[in-house]
C-alpha cells in the first residue's frame, strides 16, 4: 500500500472496527473481543508500517477536500505524529488484551457499546495525530471529547453522569471558547493554517498578541490539563480503568499536550517564541501546574485520583519542557509523552487489577497487597520509579533530555522545578511501594484473593517490561523526533 | 414548442398559487396531502433551475404579460433570491413529504384540504416576494403568505395558538403596514414602484426629507416582520402553538425572507440616495443584533419548553445574520446570507426532530422527553448532531458561516474584537441550552414509565437524518452555498455609492 492509503487506512480500520463490534457484538463475546484485537492489531501494522518512509525523512501527505479557501481537510506525517499514532496504536492492543480481563472480570454491563466507543475514539486519535493543520486536527479532537463521553459515562450512575458532565463541560466549553478562537485568529493572520516546519506566524503577529495567542492555545487545548483546566482530568476517572489506562494516561491527555507541542513548534516556531517575550508566561504556569499537581496528588487516598493529579503533573512535564524552547528540550517532550505513556499505562493497569482482585481503590488497604498480587504490584513498582525518574527505567531518560534542554536555555526555574517535583514524585509513591511490600495487611481489610484475571496480568506485565525496556532501546525514538530540530542527542 | 426556462421565475410564483385551490377542493384528505407536496416538489425543482441560471448568468429578468419595466411588473432572480428561494421551497417540500403522520395527527381531518391550501398560497407567497421585482408586488405577496401563515400557525390542536397567533397578526400586519407606508412616500416622490427604477428616480427628488422617513417605515416595518430584537415578541409563541410541521417550515423561511426585503430594500434603494445610511446599520442595527444574541440566547438556556428553547434561539440566530449586514462588508454580508441558509439547514433539522417527538410523548418540554434518548436513539442522536451545528461545531454548516461572520467582525477594527467575544461567548450559550435537553434525553428519569415512547416512523426520520446529514455535507463542502452568499453579498454592494 502507498503512504497515502497507509494514512487512510489507520483513520478508517477503526472506524470499521467499531462497525463490526456492533454487528458481532450481539452474536457472540468472543467473537466481539476478536474483532477488537484484529482491529488493534491491522491498525498498529498500517501505522507501524509508515515508520521506515518518515524515518527516512519523508513525510507522507494525503489531502482530502478543501473546505474553505486555506482551509483543507488534509494529513500529512511529521516525526511528533508518527510517535503518538505509533504509541496509541501499539497500547491499544495491550490494553484491549486488559480490557477483556477488566470488564469480564468485572461483570460490566454495555460491553459492546465500550469496545465501539472505545474503537472510535482511538480513530480520532489518528486523526489528531496525523492532521495537517489546524482545522483538520480540531475536527479529530473534539470528536475525539464526544466519542470518550460514553466511556466516561459508562457506568451509568448519578454520581458517573455527572463526573462525565464535569468532563466534558470543560473540554468543549475550553476547545470552542478559546482554541477555536485561537485557530480563527491564526487563521485571519496568516490566511492558512497548515502546521509548518519553523512556524507559520512569525512576521504576522507580533508583541503582546502573542502571548494572549498562545494563552488561548494553551488553556484552549484542555485535554493537556494545564492548571486551572485540569479539572476534567480526575472527573474523568469515574470510568472503567481501561479507559483510564489507555485514553487518559495516553490517547486523550497526549492528544492534549501532542497538539500543545505541535502549535508551538510548527504554528508559532520555537525560535519565534523564544525572541518573544510575552510568551514566557508559559513555562511558569506549567511549573506551577508540575508542583501543584504533585502536592494534590500527595494529599489523595483514592488510588486512580492520585494517579490522575499525577498525570496533570507529568503533562505540564511535557508542556513545560516544550515551553523551554531549545531542541534538546522539545525532543524531551516527545519523549516523555512516550515515557510517560507506558509509565503510566502501566500503574493504571496495576490499580485496576487489584480492583477486580479485590475491589479495592483506597492506598490505605493497600498495606501488604504485594504478596498476594506479586506480578501486579511489581509493575506497579516499574511505573511508579519511571514516573519518579530513577534509572532503569524510561522516566530517567525523558527527564534527561528536559534537563539538559534547560541547561542549554540556563533554565533555572525548570531545573528546579524539576528537582523538586522529583521528591514529591517520590515522596507519593515510595510510601506505597513500601507499603506494599512490607507492611502487614490490615485485618480489617483482609480478604482472601489472588492475582487478576489472565489477561490484564499479561498486559501489565507487557507494559512494565516495556517502561524497562524505553530506558535501553530509545534510540529510534530519539533518532526520529530529533528530525524536527537537526539536535543531536 | 416554447422554451419553458425563461418562464420559470413566474411559475415558480404561479403553479402553487393556482394549485392551492384545486388542492382545496380534493377528498381524501391523503390526496390532498399527495397534491400539494408534488407542487412544492415542482416548485423546488424550479428553485434549483433558477439557481443553475443564476449560477451563470447572474441575473434572469422575466416581463409580466411582456410589458416592459418600469411600466410592466418585472421578475428577476438574482443569486441572493436563488438562495433564498432554495431555502423556502426546500423547507417546504421537506417537511411536507416527511411530515404527513404528524400533520395528520395534528390537524383536524376534514380541514386538512384547507390547510394544505393554506401551506401552497404561504409558499406561493413567499416564493413571490423573494421573484419579484416591484415593490408593492412585494407587499402584496407578504400579505399573502402572512395571513396564509397565520392560518398554518393556528392550524394546530392547541388551543393556545389562537392567542399566539392573534399576537402575531396584530405584529405583522403593524408591520406590512409600516411597509406599505413606506413604499407609499416613495411613490408619491418616484411615481414608480420597480425597485431598479426607484434607485434611478430617487436621484433628481430633491426633498429628501420624505424618504428618510419612508426608510424608517420600511426598516422598522421590516424589522418587525423578520422578528428583530427587541421586534421579535410574536415568535417564540407563534413557533411554539403551531403545528410541528409548520414549524419547521416557517422557522427556517418566514423571517429569513423580511430579512431578504430589508436588505435588498435598503442596499438597493436607500444606500445610493441617502447620504451616511449605511451609518444606521453600525449604529442602530447592530447594537440590536448584539442585544438579540445575547438576551435571546440567554433566554433560551432558561426555557423549558423544546419548541420555545428553540424559537428563542431563532431569535439569537436572527441577530447572527443582522449583525453580519451591519457590518456593511462584503464578508460580513456574505456570511449573514450565508448563515440564513446554514442556520436554516440546522433549525430545520431541529424542529423535524421535535416534530418526531411530539409523535411519541405528550408534553415537549425538558421533563416530558427525560430519559427518551434510550427509547428514541436515532431521533435524538439526529438532535445532537443537528445541535452541534446550531452551536457551530467545526464540520458542520453552522459552523461555515460562524467562520466568515468572526472574519468579517474581526476585521471591523476595535468595535470587531467585541463582536467577536459576543459570537463565542452566544455559541457557549448555545452549547448549554442544546445540552440541557441531551442532557434530559439521555440522563433524565422518565416521569410516567407505563407508557413507553416508539421510535418515530421510518419516513420521519429518513427526513430528520438527510436535513442533519445535509449540516455535514454543506459544513465540509461549502462551496455552493458561499458562492451565491459570495455573489449576492457582492450584488448589494454595488449599489453603494
Amino acid at each position: 500500500m502507498s503512504a497515502a492509503e497507509l494514512i487512510l487506512a489507520a483513520l478508517l480500520l477503526p472506524m470499521i472496527g467499531a462497525i463490526g463490534i456492533a454487528l458481532t457484538g450481539r452474536i457472540n463475546a468472543n467473537l466481539r473481543e476478536t474483532v477488537t484485537l484484529t482491529t488493534a492489531g491491522a491498525l498498529a501494522w498500517a501505522v507501524w508500517s509508515l515508520l521506515p518512509a518518515v524515518m527516512a525523512g519523508e513525510r507522507p501527505a494525503v489531502s482530502l477536500f478543501e473546505v474553505m479557501p486555506g482551509i483543507e481537510i488534509a494529513f500529512r506525517v511529521e516525526p511528533l505524529g508518527m510517535l503518538f499514532a505509533a504509541l496509541a496504536s501499539s497500547l491499544w492492543i495491550v490494553n484491549s488484551i486488559y480490557s477483556i480481563g477488566y470488564m469480564r472480570g468485572n461483570k460490566e454491563s454495555h460491553q459492546t457499546r465500550f469496545y465501539v466507543f472505545f474503537a472510535i475514539s482511538l480513530a480520532a486519535t489518528m486523526g489528531v495525530a496525523f492532521a495537517a493543520n489546524l482545522f483538520t486536527l480540531f475536527l479529530f479532537y473534539e470528536a475525539l471529547t464526544l466519542s470518550t463521553f460514553p466511556l466516561v459515562s459508562h457506568k451509568g450512575d448519578d454520581k458517573t453522569v455527572r463526573s462525565a458532565m464535569v468532563y466534558l463541560g470543560i473540554l468543549l466549553t475550553t476547545s470552542i471558547g478559546l482554541f477555536l478562537p485561537a485557530i480563527i485568529w491564526t487563521y485571519l493572520a496568516v490566511g492558512n493554517v497548515d502546521f509548518a516546519l519553523g512556524g507559520i506566524l512569525e512576521g504576522n503577529i507580533e508583541g503582546p498578541a502573542v502571548g494572549l495567542l498562545l494563552a488561548l492555545f494553551v488553556f484552549g487545548i484542555g485535554k493537556a490539563a494545564v492548571m486551572p483546566v485540569h479539572r476534567w482530568l480526575p472527573a474523568a476517572m469515574v470510568a472503567p480503568t481501561p479507559v483510564s489506562a489507555l485514553l487518559h494516561a495516553v490517547a486523550v491527555v497526549k492528544a492534549g499536550v501532542f497538539t500543545v507541542t505541535k502549535v508551538i513548534v510548527y504554528i508559532f516556531g520555537v525560535d519565534f517564541l523564544f525572541s518573544t517575550p510575552s510568551s514566557g508566561w508559559l513555562l511558569y504556569v506549567a511549573a506551577f501546574t508540575i508542583i501543584a499537581a504533585s502536592v494534590v496528588a500527595l494529599r489523595q487516598t483514592n488510588l486512580k485520583r492520585m494517579l490522575a493529579y499525577s498525570t496533570v503533573a507529568q503533562l505540564s512535564y511535557v508542556v513545560m519542557a516544550a515551553a523551554i524552547l531549545k531542541p534538546l528540550a522539545e525532543v524531551g517532550a516527545s519523549i516523555h509523552m512516550v515515557a510517560h505513556a507506558f509509565g503510566k499505562i502501566t500503574l493504571f493497569f496495576a490499580a485496576g487489577a487489584i480492583y477486580v482482585a479485590s475491589k479495592k481503590t483506597e492506598i490505605p488497604q493497600l498495606a501488604g497487597i504485594g504478596r498476594r498480587m506479586p506480578w501486579t504490584m511489581a509493575a506497579f513498582t516499574i511505573g511508579a520509579l519511571s514516573m519518579i525518574g530513577v534509572p532503569p527505567t524510561g522516566g530517567f531518560v525523558s527527564k534527561w533530555y528536559i534537563l539538559a534542554g534547560a541547561f542549554q536555555a540556563d533554565n533555572y526555574v525548570a531545573l528546579a522545578t524539576i528537582v523538586a517535583s522529583t521528591v514529591l514524585n517520590a515522596a507519593y509513591f515510595l510510601p506505597i511501594i513500601f507499603a506494599v511490600w512490607f507492611m502487614r495487611e490490615r485485618e480489617s481489610d483482609a480478604v482472601a484473593h489472588g492475582e487478576a484475571p489472565l489477561p490484564a496480568v499479561i498486559a501489565l506485565t507487557i507494559t512494565a517490561g516495556l517502561t524497562l525496556a524505553f530506558f535501553l532501546f530509545n534510540g529510534p525514538a530519539l533518532e526520529l523526533e530529533s528530525q524536527i530540530f537537526g539536535a543531536t542527542p | 414548442m416554447i422554451d419553458i426556462s425563461e418562464h420559470l421565475p413566474a411559475l415558480q410564483v404561479v403553479v402553487p398559487m393556482l394549485s392551492a385551490g384545486m388542492v382545496m377542493l380534493l377528498r381524501p384528505r391523503g390526496l390532498a396531502w399527495a397534491a400539494a407536496t408534488a407542487v412544492s416538489i415542482f416548485a423546488f425543482a424550479i428553485a434549483i433551475a433558477l439557481t443553475l441560471t443564476v449560477l451563470e448568468v447572474e441575473r434572469q429578468t422575466y416581463l409580466m404579460g411582456s410589458w416592459a419595466a418600469p411600466y410592466g411588473i418585472e421578475l428577476a432572480v438574482d443569486a441572493f433570491s436563488a438562495l433564498l428561494l432554495l431555502i423556502v421551497t426546500g423547507a417546504s417540500s421537506l417537511a411536507l413529504l416527511v411530515g404527513y403522520r404528524s400533520l395528520d395527527a395534528e390537524i383536524e381531518t376534514e380541514r386538512q384540504p384547507f390547510f394544505y391550501a393554506a401551506w401552497l398560497l404561504a409558499l406561493s407567497g413567499l416564493a413571490g416576494i423573494l421573484v419579484t421585482a416591484d415593490a408593492f408586488n412585494i407587499f402584496v405577496f407578504m400579505e399573502i403568505s402572512s395571513l396564509a401563515g397565520y392560518v398554518l400557525v393556528a392550524g394546530g390542536p392547541d388551543r393556545r395558538a389562537l392567542t399566539a397567533v392573534f399576537k402575531y397578526l396584530i405584529m405583522g400586519t403593524i408591520g406590512a403596514t409600516f411597509y406599505l407606508i413606506g413604499v407609499g412616500l416613495i411613490y408619491l416622490m418616484t411615481g414608480t414602484l420597480n425597485l431598479a427604477d426607484m434607485e434611478i428616480r430617487l436621484q433628481d427628488v430633491a426633498d429628501i426629507k420624505p424618504i428618510l422617513v419612508a426608510a424608517g417605515f420600511i426598516t422598522v416595518g421590516l424589522a418587525l416582520k423578520a422578528a428583530v430584537f427587541p421586534l421579535h415578541i410574536w415568535l417564540p409563541n407563534a413557533y411554539t402553538f403551531a403545528p410541528n410541521m409548520v414549524t419547521v417550515f416557517l422557522a427556517a423561511c418566514a423571517t429569513k425572507v423580511a430579512i431578504y426585503i430589508l436588505l435588498r430594500f435598503n442596499f438597493f434603494v436607500f444606500q445610493p440616495n441617502l447620504a451616511g445610511h449605511d451609518l444606521q446599520f453600525g449604529y442602530f442595527l447592530m447594537p440590536l443584533a448584539v442585544l438579540g444574541i445575547l438576551i435571546a440566547s440567554a433566554v433560551a438556556m432558561f426555557e423549558s419548553n423544546l419548541k420555545r428553547l428553540l424559537a428563542w434561539s431563532s431569535v439569537a440566530q436572527i441577530g447572527y445574520i443582522i449583525l453580519g449586514a451591519s457590518l456593511v462588508s462584503l464578508a460580513g454580508l456574505s456570511a449573514g446570507i450565508l448563515h440564513m441558509f446554514n442556520h436554516a439547514l440546522a433549525k430545520g433539522a431541529l424542529f423535524l426532530t421535535v416534530a418526531c417527538l411530539g409523535l411519541s410523548v405528550a408534553r415537549l418540554d425538558l421533563n416530558g422527553i427525560a430519559g427518551i434518548g434510550r427509547q428514541m436513539p436515532w431521533t435524538m442522536t439526529a438532535f445532537v448532531l443537528a445541535g452541534l451545528s446550531l452551536i457551530g461545531i467545526p464540520g458542520t454548516a453552522g459552523f461555515v458561516s460562524k467562520w466568515y461572520l468572526i472574519s468579517a467582525a474581526a476585521a471591523y477594527g476595535t468595535v470587531g474584537i467585541a463582536l467577536v467575544a459576543v459570537i463565542v461567548i452566544s455559541s457557549l450559550m448555545a452549547v448549554v441550552y442544546i445540552w440541557r435537553v441531551v442532557q434530559s434525553a439521555y440522563f433524565g428519569t422518565p416521569q410516567d414509565a407505563t407508557t413507553l415512547p416508539r421510535e418515530a416512523s421510518s419516513v420521519l426520520l429518513i427526513g430528520v437524518w438527510a436535513a442533519t446529514l445535509a449540516n455535514f455535507y454543506f459544513g465540509l463542502a461549502p462551496a455552493l452555498p458561499i458562492e451565491l452568499s459570495g455573489s449576492a453579498a457582492a450584488l448589494l454592494l454595488e449599489h453603494m455609492p
